[in-house]
């Protein structure tokens, strides 16, 4: 009797466990139908590559080829400048601290908790140095503060990275003679591919991001031609519209956010088909 | 021939060892001087590095810093327990009180680990006990694709799917009307949010429990449950809550979905289907075009730093058990 009851339990949870797998593949899956679905149907060309024209945001014509724009630019700048800054600290924390001190799990731990800050507080942050600064909403008030956010995720991911390198390596080097810098080099070297996919990841994150650009980088129907203007986001382009009482408008949120879902799968994809074309040539 | 080479190597020798000599001291010296620059640009990377950390970890002090700095002129005359507590939120009058906001960040996000967390703990069971190869090879990438997906493209989907759902039939289940948008609404959207956080760290954590244990309490006789109910879920116990206060820091900040379905009434909700207005929809709604009241940017930095603490604290919390985790399987 107790052994079949226990045979019973088993096949109860396992069916739970069946269940519960399903609802979430199934959720995941039916936001990306949904998000594909109602953008298709609002989906023209004119979206891609026209700037809003006058009266767009009462439902007449126009693109968002100003949002596009100004996303590629705030999330790429960001990236690249994110990534100048964080290679540096990554090799620091493994080079120079050594492993299992209490200053080098302190820095780890600052990082984590760093990469934890919502981004809204990196908004209202950027919000506050620009203020500070005396400078307007802008294009580099945008990037200043998606920095500040993709940095800590450069960081946690390349850390993890980083640490999947044999300590053979660094071991042979040192004993040719190559300083600390010189061993960096190789180092960097042998995770190229990692360093690739931390920066799609967190240009795909940074592209998506919209608290973080809602203070700082403002709103515009052009094109931004300098740092000082201000420059239009795609998720800030959905969120608008999307509050927008016309039905055309509302639709063009859905077109936005099929563009933007497109986008970011794209770069997730291409990520990791690059990442694992590149590892092929490093030293396992 | 012999003897011509031979006088030839002898009427060459001195040369060729001048020559030599010559070559090697220039490069002993060029060695010297490439030693000391190598080394030089060492050091000065070393300290460039050095500053680029501790100077970027810095800046979350900076951010602390500089919330209460701001939001000092609403904390003269008024204690933060007071703040905190009271309800009335009227700028014009200078009556701000975080007490809805607060309520309505902790509802959500409450709800929405309740819904998230025995779902996510069912499936991280079952992938990493259960699952065929095959299945953990197809849903493990699409759980990592789909934690790229931006927050406000969740928003749009809880607008488009969530809200009619909840008004036409939730709420109707329980005779009372709603327009769809609120708590329930907002814990629905969020828990799919931290569904990809939730599996990978307690997936993670699962990984760390040695085959060695469960074995041994296979050939004792229990059964796969048994055993992961007694070994498993017992061993990975710290991690689990640890992914648990991670995913509530995560919902705690998430900003732009729960803003675009929660409702924005700045009531403390009584139920899961009243209206919410969590501390972030609070920020991003009006910060930035308030500086003609005063005191309500100071009000509003004031809620940044309410969240920050929260999630800070939160945040180091998790680190903390996590790092105690993995050192112990270590």
């Amino acid at each position: 009797m107790r052994k079949t009851l226990r045979y019973l339990e088993e096949k109860f949870f396992k069916i739970l466990m069946h269940i519960s797998s399903f609802i979430i593949a199934g959720c995941l899956l039916l936001i990306v139908a949904t998000i594909i679905v109602k953008g298709f149907s609002a989906f023209n060309l004119d979206m891609l590559t026209k700037i809003p024209g006058g009266g767009f945001y009462i439902g007449k014509e126009g693109g968002i080829l100003n949002a596009i724009i100004g996303s590629l630019y705030i999330a790429g700048g960001a990236s690249v400048i994110g990534l100048l800054i964080s290679i540096p600290i990554v090799v620091y924390i493994n080079l120079h601290i050594r492993d299992k001190t209490l200053l080098g799990n302190l820095i780890r731990l600052g990082y984590d908790i760093m990469f934890g800050i919502p981004s809204i507080i990196y908004g209202v942050f950027g919000f506050t140095i620009i203020v500070y600064l005396g400078m307007k909403t802008s294009l580099l008030g945008g990037l200043i503060a998606v920095t500040f956010l993709i940095v800590p995720i450069m960081v946690c991911t390349l850390n993890e990275i980083i640490r999947t390198v044999p300590t053979e390596l660094s071991d042979a080097l040192y004993s040719l003679g190559t300083t600390k810098l010189e061993t960096a080099r190789v180092i960097i070297k042998q995770i190229m591919p990692g360093v690739v996919t931390s920066f799609l990841l967190a240009f795909a994150r940074g592209i998506g991001d919209a608290a973080a650009v809602l203070f700082t980088a403002g709103y515009s129907d052009n094109i931004p031609t300098s740092l000082n203007q201000p420059a239009a986001t795609l998720p800030l382009a959905i969120f608008f519209q999307l509050g927008s009482p016309i039905q055309e408008v509302q639709d063009r949120a859905y077109a936005a956010a099929l563009i933007l879902t497109v986008i970011v799968l794209f770069i997730s994809i291409t990520s990791r088909v690059l990442g694992k074309k590149l590892s092929k040539h490093s030293i396992k | 021939m012999l003897l011509n080479r031979d006088i030839m190597n002898d009427n060459f020798k001195p040369a060729n060892n001048v020559v030599r000599f010559i070559a090697d001291q220039t490069k002993q010296r060029r060695n010297k001087s490439n030693l000391r620059s190598r080394l030089f640009r060492d050091k000065v990377t070393a300290k460039l590095m050095m500053v680029l950390t501790f100077g970027f970890l810095l800046s979350a002090i900076l951010i602390g810093f500089g919330l209460y700095m701001r939001s000092r002129p609403l904390l003269e005359g008024r204690s933060v327990f007071e703040l905190i507590m009271s309800t009335g939120w009227k700028p014009l009058k200078h009556q701000f009180g975080f007490l809805p906001f607060i309520m309505g960040s902790l509802w959500v996000t409450a709800l929405s680990v309740t819904i998230a967390l025995p779902l996510c703990l069912m499936t991280a069971i079952y992938l990493s006990e259960y699952a065929p190869k095959k299945i953990k090879r197809i849903i493990m990438p699409m759980v990592d694709l789909l934690s790229g997906i931006p927050s406000v493209i969740y928003g749009v989907w809880g607008v488009l799917i969530v809200v009619p759902f909840v008004e036409k039939i939730i709420a109707p289940l329980f005779g009372v009307y709603t327009t769809g948008y609120g708590v329930l609404a907002a814990g629905i959207v969020l828990s799919i949010m931290i569904f990809p956080l939730l599996l990978n760290v307690i997936g993670e954590v699962f990984n760390t429990v040695p085959e060695d244990l469960k074995n041994a309490s296979i050939s004792l006789g229990a059964t796969k449950w048994q055993t992961i109910k007694f070994v498993l879920m017992r061993k990975s116990l710290p991690g689990i809550i640890a992914a648990i206060v991670l995913a509530i820091s995560r919902a705690l900040g998430e900003t732009i979905a729960v803003l675009m379905v929660c409702g924005n009434i700045p009531i403390i909700p009584r139920s899961v289907l009243d209206s919410a207005y969590p501390l972030s929809a609070l920020i991003a709604n009006n910060y930035g075009e308030m500086f003609s009241i005063p005191l309500y940017e100071s009000a509003l930095l004031f809620a940044a730093m309410i969240l920050f603490v929260m999630i800070f604290l939160f945040n180091a919390l998790s680190r903390l058990i996590l790092i105690r985790v993995e050192r112990r399987i270590i």
